[in-house]
């Protein structure tokens, strides 16, 4: 009965993983897609690449910052939740918003959110006098430019990602935390442990296994995803947040080197497998999967 | 004393979740009222970007709905999410299910290597799909990504529902098998309706996958009336510099409201998915 799922698998994941490997060892275009094999050529110029350097060095900075920020918050989200308190629904409701929506649609709502012009930030520190006079704090134009400079650039792509995988942290952690006994809370409780010495000798520890997971799986996806970077950037300004999922595809679809593309796709893989093989240790460790 | 201090702690307790609905919800609200705003008001720097300056408008989304493919890309993405949400069904339930009662031993591996797959990352997948697609006539169709979405569904679903089947009892079906009916029979006339909550939130997550996905879409559709809402709504109605931001908006509201609403629905249930798979 494993039989269809385990075919389809090996079909449309095995074999196209193997074809990767292939076409980046070959000099494949999409003009002229035939294998020759040219060795670790493309790997080679990939490394002499500028631009490719960057963004492995972008991709690193963009997933640690954006998943330790993500455990953190959704670390603190999921135990306000889950306690009981007026209005409870609505804040759930409007908390686990941003996952709901399509992400390239969301991540549209903060392309606006962050325009040149009309950006509501800037708006808000113009007011304040933060913003466009000549002794303003934050310099004298009118605008901060929220996409135009590479800092603040790299800050919203963070930004963004933060928003939309906060939901799916928190319930992971709120799983997490609902299967610690309740019976040992209580006792720790009824010793006199204070609620923080209750957080970093009970709950954290128990949780740890959990935590890890959701943190290694954030990791993975940040590595691999290009909604966000793509929908707010395209990469730039001059590439500076440039990360290796927009680079192969704009190497390898939209630039048609296939092998260039496949090349540095493969990259990431040996950093992958390692985050993978953790992950099944941590769920091994809590009995997940 | 004392209940300054817990008033303080309360305070401080609701506007730091207060924050945080503020910071999920915001870029909705912002959406919503871009939707509905003239452009004279939109585009004026100097008016309050949050309130109504002018009377709203309906123009926005008369726009999207009239002027653009807007109803085009919300069909295709239902047909595809259809179409792979029958696939994962026809593909996970079934192996979810021997997966779950073969607990030891190849069983536990197999589920294991089955969900490691759902790490492979797109990004090393797309450019040979690519090929497989043109390779098979399927470039510029619906079905193409229709074939691959499952590649992610059918490893989520599979593991999600491994969790739900090992949280039913295996005494019920030995019941029914020693009652006469078959292991296939156990499974589809007892197991199934008892795990009929684990399969719902299977369809509302393999529908809303596929309709999340972005780099696939992008790299196997470019004829704007084939196009999904992901790609279509950032794609088709930014041109160049001109970026419409009302429609782009109204666009945007639109897709995201229905999905919400069903998470709502399905989220405690989520959650206790969740908890049943990861502590059994």
């Amino acid at each position: 009965m494993i039989a269809p799922a385990i075919l389809y698998v090996v079909a449309m994941i095995g074999v196209p993983f193997i074809l990767a490997l292939m076409y980046s060892l070959s000099d494949a275009t999409t003009g002229e897609p035939n294998f020759r094999f040219v060795g670790l050529r493309n790997f080679g110029a990939a490394l002499a690449d500028p631009v490719f350097r960057l963004s492995l060095k972008n991709t690193f900075f963009f997933a640690l910052v954006s998943q330790t920020l993500v455990i953190i918050l959704s670390r603190v989200v999921a135990t306000a939740l889950m306690k009981e308190f007026h209005g409870k629904w609505l804040a759930r409701f409007l908390i686990m918003l941003p996952w709901t929506a399509p992400i390239a649609l969301g991540t549209i709502g903060w392309l606006w959110m962050l325009d040149s012009i009309f950006s509501p930030f800037d708006w808000v520190l113009r007011r304040l006098g933060l913003l466009g006079t000549p002794n303003a704090l934050l310099g004298p134009m009118q605008n901060l430019y929220w996409l135009g400079q590479p800092a603040l650039a790299m800050f919203s792509v963070v930004l963004v990602h933060v928003w939309r995988l906060l939901p799916l942290a928190t319930v992971i952690q709120m799983a997490g935390l609902s299967s610690i006994p309740r019976d040992l809370l209580e006792a720790a409780e009824v010793d006199g442990a204070s609620p923080l010495r209750r957080t970093f000798e009970i709950t954290i520890p128990l949780t740890l296994p959990i935590i890890s997971i959701a943190f290694l799986f954030g990791l993975v996806f940040t590595f691999t995803d290009v909604t966000v970077v793509y929908v707010l950037t395209r990469g730039g300004p001059i590439h500076s947040t440039q990360v290796l999922s927009t680079w192969t595809f704009f190497k390898g679809i939209e630039g048609g080197d296939l092998a260039q593309g496949a090349a540095i796709s493969l990259f990431l893989f040996p950093v992958l497998a390692g985050v993978a093989s953790l992950m099944l240790r941590m769920a091994r460790k809590s009995e997940v999967v | 004393m004392r209940n300054v201090r817990k008033l303080l702690g309360r305070g401080g307790f609701y506007s730091l979740v207060g924050g945080f609905a503020f910071f999920g919800a915001f870029p909705f609200y912002w959406m919503m009222i871009a939707t509905f705003k003239r452009d004279h008001d939109l585009f004026r720097p100097e008016n309050n970007p949050f309130i109504f300056n002018e009377p709203p408008t309906l123009d926005h989304l008369r726009l999207l709905l009239f002027d653009t493919h807007y109803l085009q890309y919300l069909l295709n993405t239902f047909w595809i999410g259809m179409a792979v949400v029958l696939i994962t069904l026809i593909a996970a339930v079934p192996a979810a299910y021997s997966l779950a009662r073969w607990a030891r031993g190849w069983g536990e591996t197999l589920g294991i290597g089955i969900f490691l797959t759902y790490l492979v990352p797109p990004t090393i997948l797309f450019i040979p799909l690519s090929r497989f697609a043109s390779a098979l006539g399927l470039q510029e169709s619906l079905w193409s990504l229709i074939l691959i979405y499952p590649t992610f569904t059918i490893p989520f679903c599979t593991w999600l529902l491994m969790g739900f089947f090992k949280s039913i009892p295996r005494d019920i079906e030995e019941q029914a098998m020693i009652d006469g009916l078959s292991r296939f029979g156990a499974m589809t006339r007892v197991v199934l309706p008892l795990g009929i909550s684990g399969i719902l939130t299977v369809v509302v997550f393999a529908f809303t996958l596929s309709m999340h996905e972005f780099i696939y879409a992008l790299t196997f559709i470019s004829v704007s009336v084939k196009k999904t809402i992901s790609i279509g709504v950032p794609t088709e109605l930014v041109r160049g510099d001109v970026f419409q931001w009302g429609p782009l908006m109204a666009g945007a509201l639109l897709a995201s409201i229905p999905v919400a609403v069903i998470y709502t629905f399905f989220l405690d249930r989520f959650i206790s998915g969740f908890t049943m798979g990861a502590v059994k």
